[in-house]
């Protein structure tokens, strides 16, 4: 066989190949579809099975009947609705704060060349690196000497320590996916700075804010350790520590629990789901560029 | 914090999406005084929230600072003594020892698994591959205390599904077995409850990445001869290696600091032989208030981890270079 031969056979072979590899590609894909995302079957089903057919050996793989006593139980456990005010409070604020002054940080090293501009950088993406569990140590300490434990204002600020580096860095992302030339156009054609900034560039990035902020809300809603740390009364504590406590101050009152911990991850697969769409908005708006 | 920053590395900041680079981006707008009164709120925030609180954390860790003194606002200096401590004690050195392999199994599992899941995203149908990105992406969005609630209640000893399906697969009999009576089995659930959350991110970036690499060159090697295994090394492995590089090292450091997935799990108190280092540096510090242990035990912590972050701030930087 000449080479020339060879290579088209090998070509022909490859389609070939091609299709059965989708096919076996296909049937993996389906087995670690159903194992990763059994845990969260697992939870909603438990949520709203009779006790009964919670607690049996032989598991029951489809919640028939159906009941909602689960959830009717979890949210009228004490401090239920409190817990959700505060996480409503505590992430709201921290959102709305971090959103304002990181975009402010964003613009600065998205869009202008001054010196300390990349020991800047440095600092933003350093600090994410710090754990939890040892900066709570000296900010419980600051916190208790300022007066501020067991309050919601501590722990906002608190909250800061890892939102705040998170939307400057993502929201600079988004900015430098706007071209400047638009900017710069807008410019010529005789618009102020401030004009171009309000004109071209804010509502190009809205989709990108509204994707920071929800990506902001998530990691605010989902903190643990110093909403625990720092609330200690339990009417103060937010929706996570609520639920991480639920266990063991109950035993195991799984239907409850599942149902708890369906709603505590509610908001926020609503709003990933949410945003999934607006990132990919924001990024093909990105990429039509001049 | 773990699962924190998960997010901020989208594709569009690992540079995934080809920019074009202008050249007049960087050089464009020379302007004094705006970018720093852009950024003093950020600073003026970072310093309060951050840079204060890392100093006393150094200056802790040189105090004798229990209840006393957090009553009293006021350490007493007692130089090294906290760092002696720790660093002769040989169950701390254990710890370090378990945390080490704790990082190196979870950060292997979740790199393998990861990479898996993205080439075969990028070897399957249209519709497969949306439901598993859908999938993924659930899986991402669960809030880690609730994902531990749901292992919990898996493994649970008496009606956890987990011991059932063993039992009735014949590979071991779980009836009743209780999973956190011996620490190793007891970190093989922490491990799958971290991995398991770590795969989507880290399966979906890769995926974006994979994606990226131009399909000629792939079938220019495949038409060539060459096997699958040398098509992913020497053509796909190399393209994509600074995503790599990335998820990598934010892996290590993420489960080099995991604390909610012991914590949470065994109901707030841990015995000690599933001490993380994160774990002992909490216990020290907020079960028997000896806060300049604990935070002696967090900096040595952190140096530890320099060296990784090193990698991964130096990596990110390249990267956003090449964006502009």
């Amino acid at each position: 066989m000449t080479a020339i031969a060879l290579r088209m056979r090998r070509s022909f072979d490859l389609k070939n190949r091609r299709n059965r590899q989708r096919l076996i590609a296909n049937t993996i894909g389906l087995f670690i579809l159903v194992f990763m995302i059994f845990p969260v079957y697992w939870m909603v089903a438990t949520a709203f099975k009779p006790p009964r057919d919670i607690l049996r050996f032989d598991p029951k793989w489809i919640p028939s009947p159906f009941t909602l006593d689960n959830f009717d139980d979890a949210v009228h456990r004490p401090y239920f609705w409190d817990n959700v005010k505060n996480s409503v409070i505590i992430v709201g604020v921290v959102v709305v704060l971090s959103l304002v002054v990181g975009f402010l940080a964003a613009l600065a090293i998205a869009r202008f060349s001054f010196y300390g501009r990349r020991a800047f950088i440095v600092v933003i993406i350093g600090v994410q690196m710090i754990p939890a569990t040892a900066l709570i140590i000296p900010l419980y300490i600051l916190l208790a000497r300022a007066n501020q434990v067991d309050r919601l204002t501590g722990v906002i600020i608190t909250y800061l320590t890892f939102v705040l580096p998170f939307t400057v860095w993502t929201l600079r992302g988004f900015i430098m996916g706007i071209p400047r030339d638009l900017e710069e156009a807008a410019m010529v054609d005789g618009c102020t700075r401030f004009g171009a900034f309000m004109r071209i560039l804010l509502p190009l990035i809205a989709p990108g804010l509204v994707a920071t902020s929800v990506f902001a809300f998530v990691l605010a809603w989902n903190e643990f350790i110093f909403a625990y740390v720092l609330l200690s009364s339990q009417e103060h504590q937010t929706l996570t520590v609520w639920l991480a406590s639920f266990t063991t101050s109950r035993g195991t009152a799984y239907g409850p629990l599942m149902a708890a911990a369906t709603l505590t991850s509610l908001p926020v697969v609503i709003f990933f789901a949410l945003v999934q769409r607006k990132v990919a908005f924001g990024l093909t708006a990105g990429a039509v560029r001049g | 914090m773990s699962v924190a920053p998960r997010a901020a590395t989208s594709a569009a900041d690992l540079g995934l999406s080809d920019r074009r680079r202008s050249r007049g981006l960087r050089a464009g707008i020379r302007d004094n005084v705006t970018p720093y009164l852009l950024l003093l709120p950020t600073i003026a925030v970072l310093v309060g929230v951050l840079a204060w609180p890392l100093y006393w954390l150094g200056r802790i860790s040189f105090e004798h600072f229990g209840l006393e003194e957090l009553i009293a606002h006021k350490g007493t200096w007692t130089g090294l003594d906290n760092y002696r401590e720790i660093l002769g004690n040989r169950e701390f050195w254990h710890i370090v020892l378990r945390t080490v392999v704790f990082t190196v199994v979870n950060v292997g599992l979740t790199m393998l698994f990861s990479t898996l899941i993205a080439l075969l995203l990028v070897r399957m149908g249209r519709f497969m591959r949306v439901a598993l990105l859908v999938g993924l992406v659930w899986v991402w969005a669960t809030p880690v205390v609730v994902a531990i609630t749901i292992w919990q209640w898996m493994v649970d000893f008496q009606f956890g599904v987990f011991n059932w399906a063993i039992t009735k697969l014949h590979i071991a009999n779980l009836v009743h077995y209780n999973w956190f009576d011996n620490s190793l089995t007891g970190f093989a659930v922490i491990t799958a409850v971290v991995v398991w959350g770590a795969i989507p991110f880290a399966a979906i970036t890769i995926y974006a990445g994979l994606s990226q690499v131009p399909q000629e060159l792939v079938e220019a090697a495949e038409v060539d001869g060459a096997r699958p295994w040398q098509v992913f090394r020497r053509v796909t492995f190399p393209l994509v290696k600074p995503i790599f590089v990335i998820i990598t090292s934010l892996s290590i450091i993420w489960d080099f600091q995991v604390f909610n997935q012991v914590w949470i799990m065994l109901e707030n108190r841990p015995s000690p032989d599933y001490y993380l280092l994160s774990v002992f540096a909490f216990v020290s510090s907020f079960r028997v208030s000896q806060y300049g242990l604990g935070a002696a035990i967090s900096v040595v912590m952190v140096l530890l981890m320099l060296s990784v972050s090193f990698v991964y701030v130096r990596q990110m930087i390249q990267i956003s270079e090449v964006d502009q």
